[in-house]
Order: structure tokens, then C-alpha cells, then sequence
């Protein structure tokens, strides 16, 4: 090791001659550390937001939620808990000087149309009567202040300005909801546990609960959330008392919150999120690496001569390998401490990108650990992909300065520590995607996958230029072949280039197609005369009037869907609350899904409807009908057979509105969710249902909005009670907000095209002054400027073609396998804007390489010559 | 032929200027065989160069076949070249990812002619017939500086430009490659330009002149 000094010294001088190109090389490697920098740094600052508003996020310490009024056993329940907390507090007796409703606080929510009758604008909002000090932390910004607290009493409502703005009004305006007239007093900016963009599918409208009876929209069959807040002494654990109290609240259908139960939700989801992205941000950097580990191997072969010189001087192998290695981690680091800059920099913009899909406020700060943890993996990525084509220089001997082995020249012995560096360097790849995955299964997947993807890659790239040696004709027009021939010339690029290249365009193609098959499914309306306007909450009495209506505006009239709400008794004669509640919460936990605790909308009809198709069993006839003392048979969508565990034959026994009826599983239904259609878990064959309680829904489309308001409108003022909803303004708000969330994921993966590009510049600037001089030379035999470019031209639009073509197909891969397995839906691909993208790519391939050659025409021959 | 007229070429080395060739006028009629002589570093290839037209003038002109060659683009010059110029280089200058047969063929495939046979042809009378596959880098100098001959053949040029055509080589082939030279300018009337410090290949040539520091101080023809 006594020779670190002289490599150090020699390595820093071996630099003179290729600042650039090491600019060039620590550019990729700073972009990659400082992708994962921003965005190891930015998920450690959401984490410690909601750490910080995870009180907020609930707005109290544990909350009840139930789907119907809690039943005189919960609210006894409530009560002892509200005693107990009392009681802590320091009065003994009952009632305690702090009256018990003050430490109970409850929202009850539902849908609804709000209309405001001075714009006579309507919309479908989510109404939320408050009552009590909620929230008991975190506070309600309103516009103006103070606006929340002076709203309780009085018929005010606090509105989301998403609503003022679509139904033009302001504050002062009065709303009418249901038969009630409100003052809207204020608008929210914001309130705990808050996302953004939630306000745009349901702009929400908070009022006394006072005054919720006056609105007469709790009526039969609204679907309705409640919910009661509880503020906890300190000295008792929420987490506890909600496990404590589970097993008696499960059979109530009571689900119980707590901040931890919240908190542990919202950080799994944030936290994959932000892992997810840092996956990406690893990619760039591999991106980077791969850069570093083709310049190193280009360089070691034009160092080939200078190396030997070295070694006639007395050079060991150690030596000259130490002063390249020197440079490679000088290279790393430099790189990565580039990289840090550019990460919090990007940390400070990522907030503006992710603006609205973030449901607490993040402070942006630098994360040491994200800083360390970027710079090392920056040095590290940078030192063990330079090893592998390093390790050759310890070959070359010093007869290497008489003669140049041909081509790939240093023929090398077996080298176990090839091996080692080998394995190494997989190793790198597999440790590191698991340290950003943050768990085993998903960082070897990701490992394989890039593995998969370069083996592709590289076997293209190696197939291309052994094709292209094998079968350039001779005939083809010398330009092309000439160009064409350097893709196997001796110092080529291919592979480096298609690599660099090919994964940028396959991170991109990968995320265009599943964004577009995502979207796609959404895309209600891209089957022709689709309904467009969802007309629900019709009672059975309102239905004809309803119909007449539709029908003199015009409009064309689809068949009412018929909803009955009901519960599940049992299943195959098992009790499903008394089993629940009978035995060890382990048990019951299992044995009582959400599938079994649900309420049911269900319908009956005799066909099928296209979203959906039968996988088991046998659907009805069409002119089914009921014997008299037959059990009634029922469909069921797969997920909820397979979470009730029941199959065609088995029995159910259904609640509906506190009648049992029996029925028999005849067949079990495939459902297609992602299409804007009324679908069903149950449907029943017609005969037994029609005299339940129920209510309708329907349908109808106008292809002009103002149509569409105008209709929508009056439907408010005649019936109050019955919603609509305009699909089309659904879909763009849904538009929107997965439009930022893809936003966000592009920003990342722009990182590893920037980077792809760079070491493409790189791969290209190493060969350049050898091209440089090729290009001079062939003027001088009397190429013209024209001839030369279309050399380059053609070399570059199949290294572009290429490496675009086979990402693509290899995204057309991943991106069907991610969009089968992981969003479970069908895979489509548009072949336009891929071919664009393969098109872009090529010339921007033959920019970079034309724009590399432009010093051929600029210089006369003789002074490129003698620059030897 | 070839002439030019108050020729000068000035460097800037090391922020001073160096005036490599000073105030050069010549006339070479066509068919010609001139063979330039002078110590190192007297400006020899600096001349060839521009006579060529491969560097421009720091003043001064130079008429090739006709033309005025500062009248011309660099465009129009490398196919003035790729046409009726040969030029050997002192150190070569072969393409190092061509092998020997298609670094002869370049400038004919640029004029868009098919050619394998007469680069094989060429590079046999070279010596090379069983080299043609070979990259420089395979090629010992001598070989590879009867490459860059046998490139300067291929396209039949009016006017051969040669820096030490015999440089690397032994008098046997030596003697080969100015045979050679001797007879394109005989049978084709091609007008030679020689650099050399060869006193044979001197000799063969009908005229001389010697340059020193940048000028001529003799010329056999005046
Ligand atoms: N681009 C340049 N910049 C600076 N000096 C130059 C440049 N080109 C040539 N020279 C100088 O001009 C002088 C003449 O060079 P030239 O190559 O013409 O010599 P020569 O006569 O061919 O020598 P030799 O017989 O050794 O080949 C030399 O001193 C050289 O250093
Ligand atoms: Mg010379």
C-alpha cells in the first residue's frame, strides 16, 4: 500500500487530458444521489409530519364510526368511557362538573345536493352536521377567521371554496340542503386530517347538527356516517381501551379509530409512496454507475499505452490499478456531494409537485440520514462498477507500448477476483434496491427486473452488432454501410449507448403505459352513449314523476336500478354477530370480515349486465319466476364469495330491514368495478324482493353540460331529497388527481432519462476525438460535410431505433405484468405515442451524435492531424 | 499545375508567433515530379499542407489545377480532393477502426465507385495482398505506410502529395514504392509533390528544392 501517494498523484494528473468527460461522468452520478436524496429526504419529512399532526389527523384521541345511529348499548358504552375520562379528571361523581356532551363531539355525514337558490346553481356535496367541540385538536382555518366557532350555533353553514366557485356563489349567499335554508358564513382552508384535492369529487358543507332534522334527508335509505369523538385524560391509552372495547363494539358493526390505528394507515400509505419513488431514484443512479462502468472500460482500452509505458517505467500492476480506482472514487465522490445540492434543491420543490394528494403539511428539511445514506451509495456505486473493467489494467503488460493488442485486446486470464468483483456488483444491486424497498420481496424484485432488463438490453446490443457485422450487405450505399459498420468497430459504443438509452425509454414507456391503462379504465365514456348523469336517493313514490321528468327534457331514459339495503343473518345457518361476539376476539376477527359486517345495497333483475359476466354457476332465465315456497337465488360477485367463503350452493340468510330472507348462492359473478356502472356484490333473481323497502337509481346522459346543470337543477328544486351526480365532472376531478400523483412519479423517473442522456453524451464524448479525427481524415480522401453527416446519421438512428425498440417491447412487458397483477385490470396498448416515443428518441440519438461531430467541419484537416 | 505565391504560414506557440514558412512563391507544371528536401522542422509538411489545402495561409495564395483554393469551401476543397488528390502522411494517418482494404477503398466508395479490385490490386503491388483484413493497429509502420500509399493511389489522382513516402521502409521496398510513384507519373501524367529525406528518391525526381527555416534556398529548376 506504500504506493497510495503516487497513485493519487498520478491519478490527479491522469485527468488533464479528460476533464470534461469526468465532468460528464460525476453529472450522472449526481443526478442519481441527488434523486435519492430528495426523495429519502422528503419521505422522511412527511413521516415526521404526520408524527407531528397525528392528533390532527383524527381531531381526537379515539373516535367510533358506525354506518347507522349507534344503538342504545354503544351509546351506553361511550358513556362509561366519557365517565372514566371524567373520573380521571378529578370528579368522582356523576354528573361531573364538566358536563359529559362537552367531551363528546360527533359528525354525522352523508351525500347530498346543495343548491343555492340566488345562481340557482346545484351540486352533490358531503354534508357534515357537527356537534360538540370538534375538533379537540388541531384547528379549522376558515375564511374569515373565527368563522368555524361562531357557525355553531346558528343556521350557518362553512363551505369548501371548491363549491362557491362551481355553483357561483360567495359567502352571505344562503344554501339550501334537503328542505333546510342555511347562511353560508365562511369557507375552510383548512381543516385536520385534510386532503386537498378530496374537496374537488365532494366539495364538503359543515352545519349545526341542530338543525339536521330540518334538511329531512336522513330518511329511508340514506347512507349515513356517524361518528363520535372522545377526548382521553391523560393516563389512558387509547391504543388499550379501543382493543379493550373492540370485541363488544364489532357486533354493533361499531369500528373503532384511534391516532395510532390512523397513523400507522396514513404512514404505510405515504411511506410506500415515497419508497416507490425512491425505487425510481435508485434507477438513475444505476443509470449513473453504468455510465462510470462504460467510460472506465473505453478508457482502460485508450489508457492501454500509456498504462504499459507506466509499466516499463517500473510500475506495478497495483500501482496503475490504484490510480485508476483513485479516480473512480474521486469521481463518486465528488459526484455525490454534487448530488446532495441538487437533492435538497429538488426536496424544496417536491411540496409544489405533490401539492393536493398530501394530507398533512410537510416542512421541508435536509435529512442527514438521507444525506449520508445518498453519499455513500453514490461512492459506492460509482467505485464498484468501475472495478469490474478495471481490473483489466492490471494485465497489461509492458510490451503493450510496442504493440497494441488487437481490438478487445487484453485477452485476460481467468481473474477470480472478476469474479468477486462480479458478484459484487450484483450483490451492490440486490442490497441496495432492498434498502429502498424497504422490505426483502419487493428490492429482489426490483433487483431481478433490472437484471432482466439489462440482460435484454445487452443481448440486443450484442446480437445488433454481430448481426450488423454479419449481414451489412455489401450493396447497401457505402454511407450507410459505413456508418452502420461503426457499431462494430473496434472502441464502438453500442453497448453502452443502447444500455444508457434503452433504460431511460423503458422507465418512461413503463410509466406511459400504465398510466394510460389506468386512465383508460376510468374512462367511462369512451363507450359511446354511456350515461353521464347518476340520478340516485329516488324514492319508490318519486320514481314515475322522476321518469316524466327525464323524459320531457328530452332526455333519454335508462331502466331504474332498484336498491335494497340489507345485512347479513347468517351464513349456512351461521349467525354471523353471534358468532362474532360469542367467541375470542382471534377468532372472531377472522371468522367476521367487513364483508360479513357490511351493509349491502342489493338489487334483483332478470339479465346479466355487460360489466359483468358469470364465473361459477348458472344465471337465471329471463322469464324466471318464484314458486311459491321456493328459496330465493342469489348472484354474488367473486370478492365477496371468496371473503365469505361460499360458494354456488350455499346458503345465506339476509336481513332486510328486519325481515329474514333466505336464499340460495345459484351463481357467482365477475364484476368489471373500474366502469362507471351501478354494480352489485348481490343481485337476486326478481320475485321476492319487490315489496322490500328500497329505493331507485337511474340514469341518463346530455352531451352538453349546461344541459346537464340546467337539468340537474331541477331535479334539486322538485325533488330535494334525490342526488345526481355528473360523471363527466367525476372524471376530471379523478383526472386531476391522479394527474399529480403520476406528475410526481414522472418528475423521478425524468431524473433517469436526464441521466440516460448524460451518459450517452459521455459514451459518445469518449470515442469523440477519435471520431473527430476519423471524420477530418475522410474530408481529407473527400468526404463532403453531407456525406459525413449521414455517416453519423445512420449509425445513430439504429443505436436510437434499437435501443428504443427493445425498451419498448421490454415495457410492454413489465407494463402488462404491473398492470394485470398489481391493478388487476386488462392491458391495452396504444401504439401511437410509443412509436413516437421510439421516433423521439432517434433523433434525439442523432442530435446528440450529430452535435458531437461538429467539429469535423469546423477545423481544417491539418490541425486536427497533428493534435495527436 | 500547382503554384502558389507569396506563401507564409505563422504559429502561435506559447502566446509568440512562429513563422514556420516565410513568403514561399513556386510554380509546378503538371506531370511534374518535385521533391522537397530540408532539415527537421525547415516547414516541409507545413508546405505540403497547404499546398494540399489542408490548412488555410496566414497570407498568401495557392492555385491547385486551376483553382483558387481560398475560393473554395471546405466542402468544395475535400472534393477537389476526393477527386484529383493523393496525400500520404508522414505518420500515416490510416482510420483505425477500417482495416487496410477498406481504408484504401474510402475515397473511391466516396466518389461512389465499387472498388474491392483495385484496392486488392493496389495493395498487392504494395506487398500487402495477404493484409487486407488486418486493422493499423495489426500493422507494423511500414506496412501501414504502404497502406496509406496505396490509398493515395485509389483514386487515380492528378496530383500525388507524399510526406517521406520511404520513411519506415528498407531500400527493397522503398525501391518498390518509388517505382511505383515513378510510374503513375509517367503512364498517367500524375504530378508528384515529395517530401523526403531519401537521396534515392531525390535523385529520381526532376526537380529540387530545399527549404530552410521556412524558405527556399534552392530550387534545381531555377
Ligand atoms: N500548429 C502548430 N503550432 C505551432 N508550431 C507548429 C505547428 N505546426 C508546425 N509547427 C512548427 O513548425 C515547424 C515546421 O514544422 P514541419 O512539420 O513543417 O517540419 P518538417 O520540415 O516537416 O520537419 P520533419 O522533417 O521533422 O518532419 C516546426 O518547428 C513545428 O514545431
Ligand atoms: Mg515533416
Amino acid at each position: 500500500m506504500t504506493s497510495w501517494p503516487f497513485a493519487l498523484r498520478m491519478g490527479w494528473r491522469e485527468t488533464r487530458a479528460s476533464r470534461r468527460r469526468l465532468l460528464l461522468l460525476m453529472g450522472a452520478i449526481s443526478i442519481g444521489v441527488g434523486a435519492l436524496v430528495a426523495i429519502n429526504g422528503f419521505t422522511e419529512n412527511m413521516a415526521d409530519a404526520v408524527e407531528r399532526e397525528a392528533r390532527a389527523l383524527l381531531g381526537a384521541d379515539v373516535s367510533l364510526v358506525s354506518r347507522r345511529p349507534f344503538s342504545s348499548n354503544v351509546e351506553g358504552l361511550i358513556d362509561s368511557l366519557t365517565q372514566h375520562a371524567a373520573s380521571l379528571a378529578g370528579c368522582d361523581t356523576s354528573p361531573c362538573a364538566l358536563p359529559a356532551d362537552r367531551r363528546i363531539a360527533r359528525t354525522t355525514e352523508f351525500d347530498a345536493m346543495a343548491y343555492i337558490p340566488r345562481t340557482t346553481g346545484t351540486r352533490l356535496v358531503q354534508v357534515s352536521a357537527i356537534e360538540g367541540p370538534f375538533p379537540y385538536y388541531g384547528t379549522v382555518e376558515t375564511d374569515p377567521a373565527g368563522a368555524w366557532d361562531s357557525a355553531r350555533t346558528g343556521r350557518s353553514a362553512i363551505v369548501d371554496p371548491t363549491l362557491l366557485s362551481a355553483l357561483d356563489a360567495r359567502v352571505g349567499d344562503t344554501l339550501a340542503l334537503g328542505e333546510a335554508r342555511f347562511l353560508v358564513t365562511g369557507t375552510i382552508i383548512h381543516i385536520p386530517g385534510d386532503v386537498g384535492i378530496q374537496s374537488v369529487l365532494g366539495p364538503r358543507v359543515f352545519i349545526p347538527a341542530m338543525y339536521l332534522d330540518d334538511t329531512k334527508l336522513l330518511g329511508f335509505g340514506a347512507r349515513v356516517r356517524y361518528e363520535a369523538f372522545l377526548k382521553l385524560e391523560p393516563g389512558m391509552d387509547a391504543d388499550e381501551i379501543a382493543s379493550e372495547y373492540r370485541p363488544q363494539l364489532r357486533p354493533e358493526r361499531v369500528r373503532i379509530r384511534t391516532i395510532q390505528s390512523e397513523r400507522r394507515q396514513l404512514d404505510r400509505t405515504l411511506t410506500q409512496f415515497g419508497r416507490f419513488l425512491g425505487l425510481v431514484a435508485l434507477m438513475a443512479l444505476l443509470l449513473g454507475g453504468l455510465g462510470v462502468a462504460s467510460a472506465v472500460h473505453v478508457f482502460v482500452k485508450q489508457k492501454r499505452e500509456s498504462i504499459a509505458v507506466l509499466r516499463c517505467l517500473g510500475a506495478t500492476a497495483g500501482t496503475v490499478f490504484r490510480t485508476y480506482l483513485s479516480q473512480a472514487l474521486a469521481i463518486g465522490l465528488v459526484g455525490s456531494l454534487l448530488g446532495v445540492g441538487l437533492g435538497i434543491t429538488v426536496q424544496l420543490l417536491l411540496p409544489t409537485v405533490l401539492r393536493d394528494v398530501l394530507p398533512v403539511d410537510v416542512n421541508v428539511r435536509p435529512s442527514v440520514k438521507a444525506i449520508v445514506l445518498g453519499v455513500t451509495t453514490g461512492v459506492w456505486v460509482a467505485s464498484i462498477f468501475a472495478l469490474l473493467p478495471l481490473l483489466k489494467v492490471r494485465h497489461i503488460s509492458p510490451l503493450g507500448a510496442l504493440r497494441e493488442p488487437f481490438e478487445t485486446g487484453i485477452r485476460t486470464p481467468r481473474d477470480r477476483y472478476r469474479w468477486l468483483a462480479r458478484a459484487g456488483l450484483g450483490a451492490s444491486v440486490v442490497f441496495l434496491a432492498i434498502i429502498q424497498a424497504g422490505n426483502w420481496l419487493q428490492g429482489l424484485a426490483f433487483a431481478g427486473a433490472i437484471g432482466v432488463g439489462i440482460t435484454v438490453l445487452w443481448g440486443a446490443a450484442v446480437g445488433l452488432t454481430k448481426a450488423v457485422r454479419r449481414w451489412l450487405p455489401a450493396r447497401a450505399p457505402y454511407l450507410m454501410r459505413q456508418g452502420l459498420a461503426n457499431l462494430f468497430r473496434p472502441a464502438n459504443q453500442t453497448v453502452a449507448v443502447i444500455l444508457a438509452l434503452g433504460f431511460g425509454v423503458f422507465l418512461l414507456s413503463t410509466l406511459f403505459l400504465v398510466q394510460q391503462n389506468f386512465l383508460r379504465q376510468l374512462r367511462f365514456d369512451s363507450v359511446e352513449r354511456r350515461p353521464n348523469l347518476l340520478i340516485f336517493d329516488v324514492q319508490p313514490d318519486q320514481l314515475e314523476s322522476l321518469q316524466d321528468e327525464i323524459r320531457t327534457a328530452g332526455l333519454p331514459l335508462a331502466q331504474a336500478v332498484p336498491l335494497v339495503p340489507m345485512r347479513i343473518e347468517s351464513v349456512n345457518g351461521e349467525p354471523v354477530l353471534r358468532a362474532a361476539a360469542g367467541q375470542e376476539e382471534g377468532d372472531s376477527a377472522a371468522s367476521a370480515t367487513w364483508a360479513h359486517r357490511r351493509e349491502y345495497r342489493s338489487t334483483y333483475r332478470d339479465t346479466l349486465v355487460d360489466s359483468e359476466r358469470v364465473i361459477a354457476g348458472e344465471w337465471w332465465s329471463e322469464d324466471f319466476e318464484l314458486e311459491a315456497d321456493e328459496v330465493i337465488p342469489v348472484s354474488l360477485e367473486r370478492d365477496v364469495a371468496e371473503v365469505l367463503k361460499v360458494g354456488v350452493g350455499d346458503e345465506i340468510v339476509w336481513d332486510v330491514q328486519g325481515i329474514s330472507v333466505p336464499s340460495i348462492i345459484t351463481s357467482v359473478r365477475e364484476v368489471d368495478w373500474a366502469q362507471f356502472q351501478p354494480n352489485f356484490f348481490a343481485v337476486f333473481a326478481p320475485g321476492a324482493l319487490e315489496q322490500a323497502p328500497q329505493m331507485f337509481l337511474t340514469q341518463t346522459r346530455a352531451d352538453d353540460p349546461v344541459v346537464r346543470g340546467t337539468f340537474q337543477r331541477r331535479l334539486a328544486e322538485q325533488f330535494p331529497n334525490v342526488s345526481s351526480i355528473d360523471l363527466m365532472a367525476v372524471q376530471q376531478a379523478l383526472d386531476r388527481i391522479i394527474g399529480r400523483v403520476v406528475a410526481a412519479v414522472r418528475f423521478v423517473a425524468a431524473f433517469s432519462l436526464i441521466t440516460g442522456i448524460i451518459v450517452l453524451v459521455g459514451a459518445l464524448a469518449t470515442s469523440r476525438f477519435q471520431r473527430l479525427r476519423e471524420g477530418v481524415l475522410l474530408k481529407t480522401l473527400g468526404a463532403t460535410r453531407r456525406q459525413i453527416v449521414r455517416i453519423v446519421l445512420a449509425e445513430y438512428a439504429a443505436l436510437g431505433l434499437l435501443s428504443a425498440a427493445v425498451a419498448i417491447v421490454l415495457s410492454i412487458v413489465a407494463g402488462w405484468g404491473l398492470v394485470t397483477f398489481v391493478f388487476e385490470t386488462s392491458f391495452v396498448v396504444s401504439v401511437g405515442p410509443l412509436a413516437a416515443l421510439a421516433a423521439g428518441m432517434a433523433v434525439l440519438t442523432m442530435v446528440v451524435g450529430v452535435w458531437n461531430s461538429r467539429a469535423i467541419f469546423r477545423a481544417t484537416p491539418l490541425q486536427v492531424l497533428r493534435a495527436e | 499545375m500547382l503554384s502558389c505565391e507569396s506563401l507564409t504560414q505563422t504559429y502561435l506557440s506559447g502566446g509568440k508567433p512562429l513563422t514556420v514558412l516565410k513568403d514561399i512563391t513556386l510554380t509546378v507544371p503538371a506531370g511534374e515530379a518535385l521533391a522537397v528536401v530540408g532539415p527537421s522542422g525547415s516547414g516541409k509538411s507545413t508546405l505540403l499542407g497547404l499546398l494540399a489545402g489542408l490548412d488555410r495561409p496566414s497570407a498568401g495564395v495557392v492555385y491547385l489545377d486551376g483553382q483558387r483554393m481560398a475560393d473554395l469551401s471546405e466542402d468544395e476543397r475535400a472534393k477537389l480532393r476526393g477527386e484529383k488528390v493523393g496525400f500520404v502522411f508522414q505518420t500515416f494517418q490510416l482510420i483505425p477502426t477500417l482495416t487496410a482494404l477498406e481504408n484504401v477503398q474510402v475515397p473511391l466508395e466516396l466518389r461512389g465507385e465499387s472498388s474491392a479490385g483495385r484496392a486488392q490490386d493496389l495493395l498487392a503491388r504494395v506487398g500487402l495482398a495477404d493484409r487486407l483484413d488486418h486493422y493499423p493497429s495489426q500493422l507494423s509502420g511500414g506496412e501501414q505506410q504502404r497502406v496509406a500509399l496505396a490509398r493515395a493511389f485509389s483514386n487515380r489522382p492528378k496530383i500525388l502529395f507524399a510526406d517521406e513516402p520511404t520513411g519506415n521502409l528498407d531500400a527493397s521496398t522503398g525501391g518498390t514504392v518509388i517505382d511505383l510513384m515513378m510510374e503513375l507519373n509517367r503512364e498517367s501524367g500524375t504530378t508528384l509533390i515529395l517530401v523526403t529525406h531519401d537521396p534515392e528518391l531525390a535523385n529520381r525526381a526532376r526537380r529540387t528544392i530545399r527549404l530552410h527555416d521556412g524558405a527556399i534556398i534552392s530550387d534545381s529548376d531555377a
